[in-house]
C-alpha cells in the first residue's frame, strides 16, 4: 500500500504551527534566504526541473508559467495567490491557510523574487474568515520579521503582500475574472490573448497560482529536484493534499504522492459507511470533472491516468457516494450551483445551465421524458467548447458523465420521483460520524 | 446591421497575411479580425456582442467559426488573422454550422418573443438572425425568465429586460466611446441585467446611440416608442440641422411625420454616432408651424394668398432699394443663405447683411474673412486624429460640437493624442478627453494666447503646436473676447498649426462661404476687390457697378437704424430676437424700420410685428446642404416628401420675380449650380484681424464664464420633453475659494446681476478659475443675454442660503 507523506502537513497537529515561532520551530523560513541567495531565474528553472503542476485544477507546469513572464521589460510584475477555492467538494486550500499560513507567505516571497515580482496579492474566498485571519496575520508577522517589506534579510529584495477578500463568487476563481476583482471590476473573465503573463492585474505581467502550489515551493528549494521527483509519476511528480468527502468513515486531509489509488485512499479514510458500504460513484476532484464508479477505484490518482479513464485529477479532492444517492439528484443539484454561479457574460453558460437546470428538476419529480435525455446531451454538448471560459466546459460535465454510467437512474426518473426511489433520509450519517 | 469602417488608407504590401475563408484565399492586413475579413468578403457571420467600433469581447458566441488546427470553435469577432490561416465558416463547416444554431438556439430561450409589439420587430438583428441561424422550432419547454417591463434608465431610455441578450454593447458604448459608464451589467448568470445605480439616470448626450446598437428591442425610445413599424417608414439620408458637427442622419417618416432619427454612417464625420439632441430634437417640425403666407393689415396679420403676399412684399422691398438690410440668421442652408445673400445684391441693392444672430463682433467678421470664409477643407475630424497636439481655446465639444468631442476623445485615448483646453472651467468633458485644463479667465482667453505667443507660458504646448499636424480649434464665444481670435490667427500662422473655427450652428459656416456677411461675396470674395465684384457680377448677369458696397453687419446696421439712419425694409430669415447679443437694438430697429418681411417656420418676435410673413420649410421638408466646422459640404435630400411648404430660397425667387429683378428659378439645384460656377475665392485676403487684447474684468465684480449647453432653451428643442429631461442641470458653477471670498460658502443659490437685471440660480462649487463664475448661457431660467451679460462680463454676485 502507498504510504501516506505528510509534508505540507507535517505538523498540522502542532498547537501553534499557524504562528511565525511554531513554524519556523519545524523548518518553516528555512528556504527563504536559500532562495534570496540564489538567481532568481535558477528558481524558476528548480521549479521547471521538478515538473510541479498547478494544483488548482488544470495541472498547468508551474516553472513554465512564470517562465513566460517577460523580464527586464521595464514594468512591474505581480504574483496573485488564487485562494477562491469554491468548487464543490473542494476542500484543501482552506486548510492549508488555516494551519500552514506562514508557509503560503514564504512560498509568495520566494516564488515573487522568483518572478521578480515586488507586490503578491492573496485574494482569499470571502465566505472563509478563518482563513483571511490566519493569512492576514501571518502576512503581519512575517512583515513584523523582516521576511516581508524593504529588503528582506538584507537580499536588497522587497516585497508587499496583500491579503484581499473575495466576496462570493465562484466565477472569481477563473483566473482572469479573479484579476478583474481584484482590480474592483465586476468579476468576468477576460478575453484571452493576451494572456496574464504579459497583461495580468493593472495591465502587467502576472503570475497566478493556486495556494497549494505555491506552499510546495519552500519544500522544494530546500530538498531540490530530486527529492521532489521521488514522488509521484514521471508525468504528475510530487505529492498532493487529497481532501476526501462523503461517505466515508474519516473525511479529511490525506497528503499522499501522486499516483496513489482512490481504493488506498478509500482505506485510509476508512472506507464507505452508509447503505451496502460500496462505492456507487465518486469525482476525483470537484463537480467539474466527470464521475467515476467502483471499477476506476485503481485508477492512479495522477493526471495521465484520470485522463485516460475519461476525466481530470482536478483539484484532487475526491467526494465518495454510496448506494444510497440518486445520481439524478446529485447531478441536479451540481447545476443549480452552476446555474447560479454563471457570471452571465457568454451566452452558452448562462442560457444553458439555466435551461439544463430546468430539465434536470423536471427529472428529480419523475417527469423528465427519454427526448430529455438526448435533448441535455445536445445542451451540454452545446456549452462545452463554446462558452468563454472554463467554467461554461465544466457545468457541462455532470450530466454526460453521469448518464454514461446511470443511464437507468436517468430513465426511472421519467417515472419515480427521486425523492421515492432514493429516500434522502436513508443517505443521512450520523453515528459514524461521532464515532470517529 | 452596422458596416465596418472603410479602410482609408492604402496597406503597404508587407502588412498583408493570406487567409484562407471557406476555401477563398484573400490577402488582407495583418490582425484584421476574422469577422471583418468576412464581411469583405460577403460572407456573413452572425454577430450581437460584435461592433466595429467598440473592442471586441466575445461574450454572445453567436460568431463561432472553424479554424484549422483548433478543436474548438472560435469567436470571429475576436480572433486575428495570422498568415496561412485557414478559416471554415458555417457555409463550410459543419462545426461552426453547429455552434451557431447551438448559441442561437440558447439566446432565443429566455427572449420573450414579444416581436408583434416590439419596436425593433422588422429592423431586429435577432428576429433575422434567429431565421437565418436558428431551428424552426423552440425546444425549450421550461418557464421563461421574467422581468418588469419597461423600465426607464433616463426619461428617454426605457429598458426591456426580457428582450436584452446581455451583449454589452450598450454598456460598451457608454464606457468606451461616450465616457458616460452609468449603464452597467448587474447580478449574475441568467439574472444579469443591464441597470443603473440607484437615482443616477443614464443622462450621457449620447445615451441614445445605444437604443441604435441594441442588436435587440431592449432598448427603445420614450419618443419612438410604440409609434410606428420599420416597414411603415420611409427613410432618407439626411445631415444634422443643429449643430456644426455635420453628422450623417438618416430621418424616418410615417405619413409626412417625422417619427425617429438615426445615426447614420460617415466614417469621416459621425461614423455610426449622433447626439441625443441630433437624434430627437425633431417635433418642432411639424408642431406650431405657420400655415399660410400673412399680411398685416391695421395692425393684425391675416392670412394671406401667396400672389398677395408676394406682391405685398415686392413692393415693399422694391421701395426701399438701397436703404434696406437682411438677417439670416445660422440655420439655413448653404444654397438659401446663398440665395438671401444674393437677394440683398441683387434685388434688394444692399451689402448690410449677416447670419451671425449670436455674440459677433468687427474682429471676428475680420477673422472669418481673412482665415474662414471660402477656405478649402480642413483642419478636418481625420486631422484631429493624428495631431501631436489640439489646443482648444473657449470650445467645449462635448456641448458645442459632440462629433468633436467624440474624435477628440478616442484620439487621446486610441492614439494618445494631446488636448490642451483653454477654459475658465475644469468640465467633465474635458475629464472624458484626457485633456489638460488650462484654466483662464472668462475674457482673458487673448491675454493667454499671447502668452504662449510670447514664450512667457506653456512652452511646451508651444513647441506641440510647431510640430507638423497641430491644430487650435477656437470656439465661436471667442467673437465677444476682443484680441482672442486675432491671437489665434497669429498663433497659427507663427506656429504652422491648423486652424479651426467651430461654429456653433449648423447654418453659419455654409452662410458665411455664401456670402451672407458684409464685406464678404460668395466663396470668401473681398465684396471691394474689382475681380470678386466681376467674378460675381458675371455669374449673377449684372454689372459690377451695380452691386453694392461691402455693407454694414448685423449690429452695426441696428446702430444705424436706432440713431436714426434711412432704412426702409428689413428681410429677416428664422431668427430669434433674443439670440442677439444686442437683442434690445433689434426690438428697436424692427419697431423703427416700416417695412419688415420675415420668411420663418414659426411664430416669433420678428412675426410680431412682421409686415409679411412667409411660411417657409424646416430643412426636413427641402434639399439642401450644410457646410461643417470643416469646410465639408454635406448635401441632402428632403425626407418629407410632397410637403406644401416652399425653401426660402424658392420665396426669394418669387419675391423678384414680383420685383421683376433677374434672379433664377431659386430653385435649389439651380442655387447650387450657382455656387458651384462661382467657386471659391483664390485672390488676395484681407489681413487677419490685429486687436489687441483687453484686461478683462472690472474691479470688485465677478468675471462671467458661460456657453450655451448642449440640451438648453433652444428653439428648435421645443416639444420634447423627454429629451429636455435628461439636461443638465441649470446652475452657477464656481471655485471653492472665490465662493469664500465673496461669502458665499454657505450658500444654496446665487443672484448674477448686471446693470440689466438679475437671474437666481442654484450654485455648485467646482473647478472654476478664480474670480469668475460659470452659469448655462441659454437655458430656462439662465438667459444671460436678456440681462446683457457674455461670456467676459463682469457681474455681480451675491448670496441665498436655503
Amino acid at each position: 500500500m502507498t504510504p501516506l507523506t505528510p509534508i505540507i502537513t507535517a505538523h498540522w497537529d502542532v498547537p501553534d504551527y499557524f504562528t511565525l515561532e511554531g513554524y519556523r520551530r519545524h523548518g518553516g523560513y528555512v528556504a527563504l534566504p536559500k532562495a534570496l541567495g540564489m538567481d532568481p531565474d535558477a528558481i524558476i528553472g528548480t521549479v521547471k526541473d521538478t515538473g510541479l503542476r498547478g494544483r488548482g485544477g488544470a495541472g498547468f507546469p508551474t516553472g513554465l508559467k512564470w517562465s513566460f513572464v517577460p523580464q527586464n521589460d521595464g514594468k512591474p510584475h505581480y504574483l496573485v495567490v488564487n485562494a477562491d477555492e469554491s468548487e464543490p467538494g473542494a476542500c484543501k486550500d482552506v486548510p492549508i491557510m488555516i494551519a500552514n499560513p506562514h508557509a503560503l507567505v514564504e512560498g509568495v516571497i520566494i516564488s515573487s523574487y522568483a518572478i521578480r515580482a515586488n507586490h503578491a496579492f492573496i485574494y482569499i474566498r470571502g465566505e472563509v474568515p478563518q482563513a483571511i485571519r490566519r493569512v492576514a496575520t501571518a502576512v503581519r508577522e512575517a512583515e513584523q520579521a523582516g521576511l516581508v517589506g524593504d529588503n528582506i534579510l538584507g537580499s536588497g529584495f522587497s516585497l508587499r503582500i496583500t491579503v484581499h477578500s473575495g466576496a462570493g463568487a465562484y466565477i472569481c476563481g477563473e483566473e482572469t475574472a479573479l484579476l478583474d476583482s481584484l482590480e474592483g471590476y465586476r468579476g468576468q473573465p477576460r478575453l484571452k490573448p493576451p494572456f496574464p503573463a504579459t497583461h495580468g492585474l493593472y495591465a502587467v505581467p502576472t503570475v497566478v497560482n493556486n495556494v497549494e502550489t505555491i506552499t510546495n515551493i519552500p519544500w522544494i528549494i530546500n530538498n531540490g529536484v530530486e527529492w521532489f521527483r521521488q514522488f509521484g509519476t514521471e508525468k504528475s511528480p510530487g505529492f498532493k493534499v487529497f481532501s476526501i468527502s462523503g461517505h466515508v468513515a474519516r473525511p479529511g486531509i490525506y497528503e499522499a504522492p501522486l499516483g496513489i489509488t482512490m481504493r488506498e485512499l478509500l482505506d485510509y479514510a476508512g472506507g464507505v459507511v452508509g447503505g451496502d458500504g460500496t462505492v456507487k460513484f465518486w469525482i476525483p476532484g470537484g463537480s467539474s470533472v466527470p464521475m467515476l464508479t467502483a471499477d476506476h477505484l485503481d485508477t492512479p490518482m495522477t493526471y495521465e491516468a484520470m485522463a485516460e479513464a475519461g476525466t481530470m485529477l482536478g483539484t484532487g479532492t475526491p467526494m465518495v457516494f454510496n448506494n444510497t444517492v440518486s445520481v439524478v439528484k446529485a447531478v441536479t443539484r451540481w447545476l443549480e450551483f452552476y446555474k447560479h454561479e454563471s457570471c452571465g457574460k457568454c451566452t452558452p453558460c448562462r442560457e444553458g445551465t439555466y435551461w439544463i437546470t430546468g430539465v434536470l428538476e423536471r427529472f428529480e419529480h419523475g417527469h423528465g421524458t427519454d427526448a430529455d435525455m438526448d435533448l441535455l446531451v445536445e445542451v451540454c454538448g452545446n456549452i462545452a467548447g463554446r462558452s468563454f471560459c472554463a467554467l461554461g466546459d465544466a457545468a457541462a460535465t455532470p450530466y454526460p458523465g453521469a448518464l454514461k454510467y446511470f443511464r437507468d437512474e436517468f430513465e426511472a426518473a421519467t417515472r419515480t420521483p427521486v425523492d421515492e426511489a432514493f429516500p434522502p433520509a436513508a443517505s443521512y450519517i450520523f453515528g459514524e460520524v461521532a464515532a470517529r | 446591421m452596422t458596416i465596418a469602417p472603410q479602410s482609408p488608407t492604402e496597406v503597404a504590401p508587407s502588412d498583408l497575411v493570406t487567409v484562407s475563408v471557406d476555401g477563398i484565399e484573400v490577402r488582407v492586413p495583418k490582425g484584421m479580425l476574422v469577422i471583418r475579413v468576412a464581411e469583405l468578403m460577403g460572407i456573413e457571420i452572425p454577430r450581437f456582442c460584435d461592433h466595429p467600433l467598440l473592442d471586441p469581447v466575445a461574450a454572445c458566441r453567436a460568431c463561432l467559426i472553424e479554424i484549422e488546427g483548433q478543436a474548438k470553435p472560435q469567436p470571429a469577432c475576436a480572433i486575428a488573422v495570422t498568415d496561412g490561416m485557414i478559416v471554415r465558416t458555417q457555409r463550410t463547416s459543419l462545426m461552426a454550422d453547429a455552434a451557431q444554431e447551438g448559441v442561437m438556439e440558447f439566446l432565443l430561450l429566455n427572449h420573450p418573443l414579444d416581436c408583434p409589439v416590439c419596436d425593433k420587430g422588422g429592423e431586429c438583428p435577432l428576429q433575422n438572425q434567429a431565421m437565418t441561424t436558428g431551428r424552426p422550432t423552440s425546444r425549450f419547454e421550461e418557464e421563461k425568465r421574467t422581468f418588469e417591463k419597461p423600465i426607464n434608465v433616463s426619461a428617454q431610455i426605457l429598458l426591456d429586460r426580457e428582450r436584452c441578450v446581455s451583449c454589452a454593447r450598450c454598456t460598451r458604448f457608454a464606457d468606451q466611446i461616450a465616457g458616460d459608464p452609468m449603464l452597467e451589467l448587474l447580478e449574475r448568470g441568467a439574472a444579469q441585467q443591464v441597470g443603473i445605480a440607484p437615482d443616477q439616470p443614464f443622462d450621457s448626450y449620447f445615451s441614445g446611440n445605444t437604443i441604435q446598437i441594441c442588436p435587440v428591442g431592449a432598448l427603445t425610445s420614450s419618443l419612438y416608442r410604440f409609434r410606428a413599424r420599420p416597414f411603415d417608414l420611409v427613410s432618407t439620408p439626411t445631415t444634422c440641422e443643429h449643430c456644426a458637427s455635420g453628422c450623417s442622419l438618416r430621418t424616418d417618416v410615417r405619413r409626412g411625420v417625422i417619427t425617429r432619427r438615426l445615426a447614420w454612417d460617415d466614417p469621416e464625420v459621425n461614423e455610426e454616432w449622433n447626439c441625443d439632441k441630433g437624434r430627437f430634437a425633431f417635433v418642432y417640425t411639424h408642431e406650431g408651424r405657420i400655415a399660410s403666407p400673412l399680411v398685416r393689415e391695421n395692425g393684425e396679420l391675416r392670412p394671406a394668398s401667396w400672389p398677395e403676399a408676394l406682391d405685398v412684399a415686392a413692393r415693399g422691398l422694391a421701395a426701399a432699394r438701397g436703404r434696406a438690410g437682411v438677417l439670416t440668421g445660422g440655420r439655413l442652408t448653404r444654397e438659401d443663405a446663398y440665395a438671401y445673400a444674393k437677394f440683398a445684391r441683387v434685388a434688394m441693392g444692399t451689402g448690410d447683411i449677416d447670419f451671425r444672430s449670436r455674440v459677433a463682433s468687427d474682429e471676428e467678421a475680420q477673422f472669418l474673412a481673412s482665415s474662414v470664409a471660402g477656405m478649402p477643407l480642413g483642419p478636418t475630424y481625420a486631422d484631429l486624429d493624428s495631431a501631436p497636439v489640439v489646443l482648444l481655446v473657449g470650445l467645449e465639444p462635448e456641448d458645442e460640437s459632440p462629433i468633436i468631442f467624440l474624435r477628440l476623445r478616442r484620439a487621446a485615448q486610441k492614439k494618445g493624442v494631446r488636448i490642451v483646453s483653454l477654459s475658465p472651467v475644469r468640465t467633465r468633458g474635458i475629464d472624458k478627453m484626457d485633456a489638460q485644463w488650462w484654466a483662464c479667465q472668462p475674457g482673458g482667453e487673448a491675454i493667454a494666447l499671447r502668452h504662449i505667443l510670447g514664450g512667457e507660458k506653456a512652452a511646451d504646448t508651444l513647441a506641440a503646436l510647431r510640430q507638423p499636424g497641430a491644430v487650435i480649434l477656437v470656439g465661436e464665444r471667442m467673437a465677444g473676447v476682443p484680441g482672442a481670435l486675432s491671437a489665434a490667427a497669429e498663433l497659427a500662422s507663427s506656429t504652422g498649426a491648423r486652424l479651426g473655427w467651430v461654429p456653433r450652428r449648423a447654418g453659419e459656416r455654409g452662410a458665411l462661404d455664401a456670402g451672407a456677411l458684409a464685406g464678404l461675396l460668395p466663396g470668401g470674395r473681398p465684396a471691394d476687390d474689382p475681380r470678386a465684384r466681376e467674378e460675381v457680377a458675371a455669374v449673377w448677369g449684372v454689372e459690377p457697378s451695380s452691386l453694392p458696397p461691402g455693407g454694414r453687419d448685423g449690429q452695426s446696421l441696428m446702430d444705424a437704424i436706432v440713431a436714426g439712419a434711412q432704412v426702409d425694409a428689413l428681410l429677416v430669415a428664422g431668427v430669434e430676437v433674443a439670440d442677439h447679443e444686442g437683442a434690445e437694438d433689434l426690438r428697436r430697429a424692427l419697431d423703427k424700420v416700416p417695412f419688415v418681411v420675415a420668411l420663418t417656420t414659426h411664430h416669433n418676435e420678428v412675426t410680431d410685428v412682421a409686415d409679411v410673413v412667409f411660411p417657409v420649410a424646416v430643412v426636413a421638408e427641402k434639399a439642401g446642404s450644410f457646410t461643417d466646422w470643416e469646410g465639408r459640404n454635406k448635401p441632402f435630400s428632403a425626407a418629407i416628401h410632397g410637403a406644401q411648404s416652399v425653401a426660402d430660397g424658392r420665396v426669394l425667387a418669387m419675391i423678384a420675380d414680383a420685383m421683376d429683378v433677374s434672379f433664377g428659378s431659386g430653385e435649389v439645384v439651380a442655387l447650387r449650380a450657382e455656387l458651384d460656377r462661382l467657386g471659391r475665392w483664390t485672390g488676395a485676403r484681407v489681413a487677419a484681424p490685429t486687436v489687441a487684447p483687453s484686461v478683462p474684468g472690472v474691479h470688485g465684480s465677478v468675471a462671467l464664464a458661460t456657453w450655451r449647453l448642449l440640451l438648453d432653451a433652444g428653439a428648435l428643442q421645443e416639444g420634447e420633453p423627454h429629451l429636455a429631461a435628461t439636461a443638465r442641470p441649470t446652475e452657477a458653477l464656481m471655485g471653492a475659494d472665490t465662493a469664500r471670498a465673496l461669502g458665499l460658502a454657505q450658500a444654496s443659490a446665487v443672484v448674477i446681476s448686471t446693470d440689466k437685471g438679475s437671474i437666481e440660480l442654484p450654485v455648485r462649487i467646482a473647478d472654476v478659475v478664480d474670480g469668475a463664475v460659470w452659469v448655462p448661457m441659454s437655458s430656462e431660467g439662465s438667459r444671460l443675454l436678456s440681462i446683457g451679460a457674455r461670456h467676459g462680463s463682469a457681474v455681480r454676485v451675491t448670496g441665498r442660503t436655503a
